[in-house]
């Protein structure tokens, strides 16, 4: 009987040292016990399609189309991209709009959406006030601008709606990653980066002053 | 008449239905131990096609998890990036790093990296990520400290049961949901203090995680 229980003993010790233990790294796929319906045949988001040519379940948009139909016939702002001033920051004559389109409302909980926004995209680079030291200066991104020289203090919103939409210089485009209000909730949060740079004492609330330790 | 069996084979019964349990009780330690999701799947970090780093990007830099997976609060999917998200640093940092050369070709063709999924729910599990981001879950509930890993391997399980664990008590894992991606965050009062918001959160976004087959199979 001794014999039989050093047996299961070794038998143990060998399993355990051929499988490991839970959580060690492995690079190969795991194994899969009862597969059952783990893999249907049906396209999920951005996985491999052997059908089409280029490998691709998501397909490209094909040039000049746009999105066709909605989900009710209430009054939707997206459909179509219809409103230049929302979409392209331009105004019915072609340039540049200043201040905001008609459909944007500037509130405080517009600049926070446009704080949280802008402290995802844009702080990278750009810095948190605005100033272009953000942190990829150091591993090397060339000279980002400081938003609060002149230039870009008088620029016009539809300017700036337009960078972010088609990139500048170094920059590329930030439409894929922000939708149109967004877009505008980051401007709107810009410009108030940018009044704070150049406030002065004057422009504080009274009932903030003491928080600060002013007078 | 001489014995046929050696007196020795008086206890043989008991010791054979000793020993039945103890192999039975071997074998199922050893299937709930090596046949479940904790030891298959925990731990798999396969060898992607570009040696990024989520320790230097996410970790070191502190980056946004959203900046580049910019669907995981709106849509189901937390949407692996393309190729332009990388060369907004990466057509001015390390231009000419071999490494990259895999990223600057899917940049120029537009063919996708390909990219090793590792986590993966089966088919017929209809997991929302923008649902969680948007109700206080983090990205380490699920996917561990991503901003330590130089290579990315699964850290839980993702079984049903890791599942209900949670939606059986969501106070114990719901947080403000500013501090989603922020995957160090622990609540600075500890487990009363996670406890006492996570419960204030669950009654004010009435939140009810479903525990119904239906809440995530269909």
């Amino acid at each position: 009987m001794r014999y039989v229980y050093l047996t299961v003993f070794f038998i143990v010790v060998l399993a355990v040292s051929i499988l490991g233990f839970r959580g060690s790294l492995s690079t190969r796929t795991p194994l899969e016990i009862f597969p059952d319906m783990d893999h249907q045949a049906k396209y999920k988001p951005q996985a491999e399609s052997k059908f089409f040519a280029d490998g691709r379940v998501d397909r490209p948009r094909p040039a000049g189309t746009v999105a066709f139909g909605r989900m009710s016939d209430a009054a939707d702002a997206n459909f179509l991209k219809a409103d230049p001033a929302l979409f392209e920051g331009k105004d019915a004559k072609g340039s540049w709009i200043k201040g905001y389109p008609s459909a944007i409302t500037v509130d405080a909980k517009f600049l926070e959406r446009g704080q949280e926004k802008y402290t995802i995209y844009c702080a990278p680079c750009h810095g948190a006030v605005g100033d272009g030291n953000g942190i990829t200066k150091q591993y090397g991104m060339g000279a980002t601008p400081t938003y609060h020289d002149e230039r870009l203090r008088n620029i016009a919103e539809g300017d700036l709606f337009n960078t972010i939409t088609h990139g500048k210089g170094n920059m590329l485009s930030y439409a894929e990653k922000l939708a149109a209000q967004d877009r505008w909730a980051v401007i709107a949060y810009v410009r108030a980066l940018q009044r704070a740079a150049h406030a002065t004492v004057a422009d504080v609330p009274a009932e903030h002053k003491s928080q600060l330790g002013i007078k | 008449m001489s014995n046929l069996f050696p007196k020795s084979a008086n206890k043989l019964p008991l010791q054979i239905i000793i020993l039945v349990f103890v192999l039975g009780g071997l074998v199922t330690a050893g299937t709930t131990y090596y046949a479940t999701n904790s030891y298959i799947n925990v731990g798999y970090a396969p060898v992607q096609p570009v040696p990024f780093s989520h320790a230097l990007h996410a970790g070191q830099l502190g980056i946004d998890c959203r900046y580049c997976h910019v669907g995981v609060d709106k849509s189901a999917t937390s949407s692996v990036p393309a190729a332009q998200t990388c060369m907004n640093c990466h057509n001015q940092v390390k231009t000419d790093s071999p490494l990259l050369q895999v990223v600057r070709d899917s940049y120029a063709s537009g063919d996708p990296v390909p990219w090793v999924k590792i986590h993966q729910a089966p088919d017929y599990v209809y997991f929302n990520h923008s649902v969680h981001i948007a109700r206080g879950v983090s990205c380490v509930e699920c996917h561990g400290k991503i901003n330590e890993m130089d290579v990315v391997h699964q850290a839980k399980s993702l079984s049903m049961g890791f599942c209900l664990e949670c939606h059986r008590e969501p106070e114990k894992f719901v947080r403000d949901p500013k501090l989603v991606t922020n995957l160090d965050w622990k609540h600075p009062e500890g487990v009363e203090g996670q406890l006492r918001d996570g419960k204030k959160f669950v009654h004010d976004w009435n939140i009810k995680p479903p525990q119904s087959c239906s809440g995530c199979h269909r």
